[in-house]
């Protein structure tokens, strides 16, 4: 079935990645002097690249959108990161993490990806606890973890509530380290607006300095993207406003195939939305199920107050349909349980589109062992909740803040509601074993890359992922491909494939600014964003999906011929950056449409209405759709589908039971 | 369910770029709702500016959700306005009346040059962390990160000065445009924790040394930066700071 390689090394599953280590070509330190890469993105994955490769001896030229490589999305990571330590002595191993996570993903990533990814777990925490990363720690002085979705022990690591933010940090430093010492040229307030290709092998990038509005061409012998994922297609999203597809997306028109577009992620636990004038979404971190039971009234439409409803008159729906799991079912399942709670008549707030995530129970346990600690027998239900809601603080203090700041709500008093919100995109940029798209010399690391998490993410994986490709994986995989380029000179940026790539970005400025139509860029933005919520979020079906094709497709034309983007390409111009990205997120967008429809079948975040089970879980065809959709973009947004069979040599493959 | 009732005017700094003089400029404003950020009220006030043919405001922004620190607005004399530890982007616009004007300011130091509007240059701080804001370990030479107990107070305070989220609020504040608060939590996690010790004394004269040649100024104590700070970092890091600087010069063997 396959007509794509990926590269993954002969051998027995646990041997691949330790025998690819020892046997991958490697380039001597005098040539690692001499051979540039480039990093386009300065979170998890871009920034642990650029720094480990500045520190094995690349010249290294780093580029991020923002105003320093610190702002990266990554920094707003909540909840945690898993690696298979078994610290907490319940059972974890490499092996553990490797079924957990393709399990998770529904049967849709790829074996060995996923174990490599698994082995190399471990040596990030040693990586970033050496860094200085504060995480949490128990009284001992040793790291301390919690439970996320869809495992069964405790492997994460967390930093209260901002363990994305100290990760980030932790590599931000490696990477200033090196661009102190001059190893890394660090290009802030850059845009990567193309990819340029020379004898089919990626060269370079042209970039537009944003401040200035210069145009740069940059040489690389390679060149590789960590740019994140493309959930502001939707437009709400809980990505940061600036979060795009852009250098993904030119990627692919230079001949990266796109992969698994569809599978999307849609988080359980957000903010819900308060109205049309909405810019984002918030997530309310996963870590907070476990403290957190999700509920609605029993009855339909039940106006009364959260704490009026009594405990018998309560939907534990979680707790109800899947008890082995409870709170913590995958972020997928417990998506979609919200909704057809919703749709159903259940929900609650002023637009029923909304549940509860209830701390009470937990406080009052917690409080009830913080009075046990202090000798006080029998405390009353007042003691208990007052010294539970100090444990509650410690664990969660940041986002109640956050969230008593955004609904103007006590969570420590009221249930929390939240919604489910779009959060993270497992499709991507197609790569091999290394790393590599299907263009020679371009790769994609983290949530820009297809790779690791299937059909669905497990929670506290996405650092887990970012931070294996750049600090663990592509620095030894980008080797083999450079062993081989040790001979090439810099190629002189007077090139014709430099000229051409830089026309080609130019003209589309140009035409941006020119069109001058009537509406803003953020009216389209909003009109693609509810045309994929609507057809292609949290559940879809061919006639929606094929109506959506249509409309974005007319929504193309009109943005072509009416957008309003003020000022000139001369200068900071922010409507004109959101223009270029809001053009390509709704060529993406039909193509995440089509790629569902494609996919006949239910897995993980892509569920299609007409195929699941009589209980409403997702149903899966395995015959037919054991495979990644690896699309290649064709002459006026047409796209070509190629497969890549997805072998399962060491785990059975079966109906995901979370019950 | 959205659209409000309130009426602001706004007064905003205008300025095309660092070679130009800016101005406050009056935009009126109406049909604001209270559960509207402080951003997405901008959003409106810029989709109301392209509408009708004028340039919007340029701003800082990313995340929206108080972490990333890219958000900068100097709101009514204070950076990111009237409410304690919340960053521009989480006030939300039920802190404001009806009828209020709001006065909306770029950060303002000399080592935070004007950009356009409300967007100012604080590339400052990332030479500072170059310097030496770094514990230097190469990727693959970490132990087990199980070896080296640390006791948790002390981890939690590293944690606490880690919080920083490098906004520069403490900066815009200070009369003074000193950045001890930031460089110092910067020092106070890394001294903190048993990683940090071999480079301690190192790393605060390198860092305290950039921080001088960008141009921030003194520390005089008045404490502005940790009232406006949103992260809540405390003072006592620049008394830590202080101390570690004065051991490095007077007792460390190793001064630069």
């Amino acid at each position: 079935m396959s007509d794509i390689n990926s590269n993954i090394p002969e051998g027995e599953l646990t041997n691949k990645w330790t025998k690819y280590k020892s046997s991958v070509p490697l380039v001597n330190p005098s040539n690692k002097r001499t051979i540039e890469v480039i990093i386009v993105g300065s979170g998890l994955a871009g920034a642990s690249a650029a720094a480990t490769l500045a520190e094995m001896g690349y010249k290294v030229k780093c580029f991020c959108f923002q105003d320093s490589p610190r702002r990266a999305h990554s920094i707003a990571a909540q909840g945690g990161i898993n690696a298979a330590k078994n610290y907490q002595n319940d059972g974890d191993s490499t092996y553990r993490l490797f079924y957990d996570t393709i399990k998770g993903g529904d049967y849709r990533a790829r074996e060995a990806n996923v174990h490599r990814l698994a082995e190399v777990s471990a040596n990030i925490i040693d990586q970033c606890v050496a860094q200085g990363v504060p995480l949490a720690r128990e009284y001992g002085g040793l790291l301390d973890n919690r439970s996320f979705g869809g495992t069964q022990v405790q492997r994460t690591f967390y930093a209260a509530g901002q363990t994305g933010q100290q990760l980030l940090l932790g590599a931000y430093s490696a990477l200033e380290r090196q661009i102190g010492m001059g190893k890394v040229e660090m290009y802030t307030r850059h845009e990567m607006l193309e990819v340029v290709k020379i004898d089919g092998k990626a060269r370079g990038i042209i970039a537009r300095n944003l401040i200035t509005g210069e145009i740069e061409r940059h040489f690389g012998h390679a060149v590789v993207l960590g740019t994140g994922g493309y959930g502001n297609v939707f437009y709400l999203s809980t990505n940061a406003m600036g979060s795009n597809v852009t250098a993904a997306w030119k990627a692919h028109k230079q001949g990266a195939y796109f992969a698994n577009p569809c599978y999307t992620q849609i988080h359980p636990t957000c903010i819900p939305v308060s109205g049309d004038h909405q810019s984002k979404l918030t997530l309310m971190s996963e870590s907070l199920r476990n403290d957190g039971r999700i509920w609605v009234p029993k009855k339909k439409d039940d106006t009364r107050k959260a704490s009026e409803i009594p405990e018998d008159e309560r939907d534990y729906y979680l707790e109800r349909r899947y008890p082995a799991f409870g709170n913590l079912v995958p972020r997928d399942v417990a998506s979609r349980a919200a909704k057809e709670r919703c749709d159903a008549g259940y929900g609650v707030g002023a637009s029923k589109l909304a549940v509860y995530l209830d701390f009470k129970a937990n406080t009052e346990r917690y409080g009830r062992i913080e009075a046990s600690k202090a000798g006080i027998h029998n405390p009353d239900k007042e003691t208990c909740m007052r010294l539970g809601t100090a444990v509650i603080k410690e664990k969660y203090g940041n986002l109640f803040d956050m969230y008593a700041q955004i609904t103007g709500e006590n969570p420590y008093e009221t249930p929390m509601r939240i919604y489910p919100a779009v959060h993270y995109t497992m499709g991507g940029l197609w790569v091999d074993y290394n790393l590599m798209t299907s263009v020679p010399g371009l790769y994609c690391t983290g949530e820009a890359n297809f790779s690791d998490h299937g059909a669905n993410r497990l929670g506290a994986s996405a650092l887990m992922q970012g931070l294996a490709d750049g600090y663990f994986v592509l620095p030894y995989t980008i080797g083999a491909y450079l062993s081989k380029e040790i001979s090439v000179k810099a190629i002189p940026t007077d090139h014709p494939a430099f000229v051409e790539a830089e026309e080609r970005a130019v003209g589309i400025l140009n035409k941006l600014v020119n069109i001058k139509g009537t509406k803003s860029v953020d009216h389209f933005h909003k009109r693609l964003g509810h045309i994929m919520w609507e057809k292609c979020g949290m559940a879809r079906n061919a006639e929606g999906l094929n109506e959506a094709i249509r409309d974005i497709r007319a929504l193309r034309a009109e943005f072509w011929s009416n957008v309003r983007v003020p000022g000139t390409v001369n200068e900071l111009n922010p409507e004109l950056e959101k223009a270029g990205r809001v053009a390509d997120f709704i060529e993406l967008g039909e193509l995440m449409c089509i790629d569902a429809l494609d996919r006949n079948e239910s897995c993980g975040g892509h569920f299609r209405e007409e195929y699941q089970t009589e209980e409403g879980e997702a149903l899966r065809d395995d015959v037919n759709y054991a495979y990644v959709a690896a699309w290649e973009f064709k002459e006026g947004v047409q796209f070509e589908l190629h497969k890549e069979e997805l072998k399962f040599e060491n785990i059975k493959v079966a109906q995901r039971s979370y019950k | 369910m959205s659209t409000g009732n309130m009426n602001l005017t706004l007064k905003v700094w205008r300025q095309k770029n660092n070679n130009t003089k800016g101005a406050l400029v009056d935009y009126k404003l109406s049909g604001i709702s209270p559960d509207m950020s402080f951003l997405e009220m901008f959003d409106v006030l810029n989709e109301d500016l392209i509408n009708k043919g004028e340039e919007p405001v340029v701003f800082d922004h990313d995340c929206r959700e108080g972490i990333c620190g890219m958000c900068s607005m100097f709101i009514n004399g204070r950076p990111h306005g009237p409410k304690d530890l919340v960053t521009t982007c989480q006030l939300h616009m039920r802190s404001f009346k009806d009828g209020d004007t709001i006065v909306v300011e770029p950060w303002r130091a000399a080592a935070f040059p004007v950009v356009k509007d409300l967007t100012v240059d604080r590339s400052a701080f990332d030479r500072v962390i170059a310097a030496g804001g770094f514990i230097s370990v190469n990727t693959g030479n970490a132990q087990d990160a199980n070896n080296l107990p640390i006791p948790k107070m002390h981890a939690d305070a590293a944690f606490e000065a880690a919080a920083c989220i490098g906004c520069g609020a403490c900066v815009a504040t200070c009369k003074n445009a000193s950045a001890m608060l930031f460089v110092s939590a910067k020092i106070s996690q890394l001294a903190l924790l048993p990683q940090g010790q071999p480079e301690r004394y190192r790393r605060v004269q390198s860092m305290v040394a950039q921080m001088d040649a960008e141009g921030f100024g003194n520390c005089t104590n008045t404490g502005a930066c940790e009232a406006e700070c949103p992260k809540g970092i405390s003072l006592e890091n620049i008394a830590r700071m202080n101390r570690d600087f004065a051991s490095a010069k007077f007792i460390s063997e190793e001064t630069i």
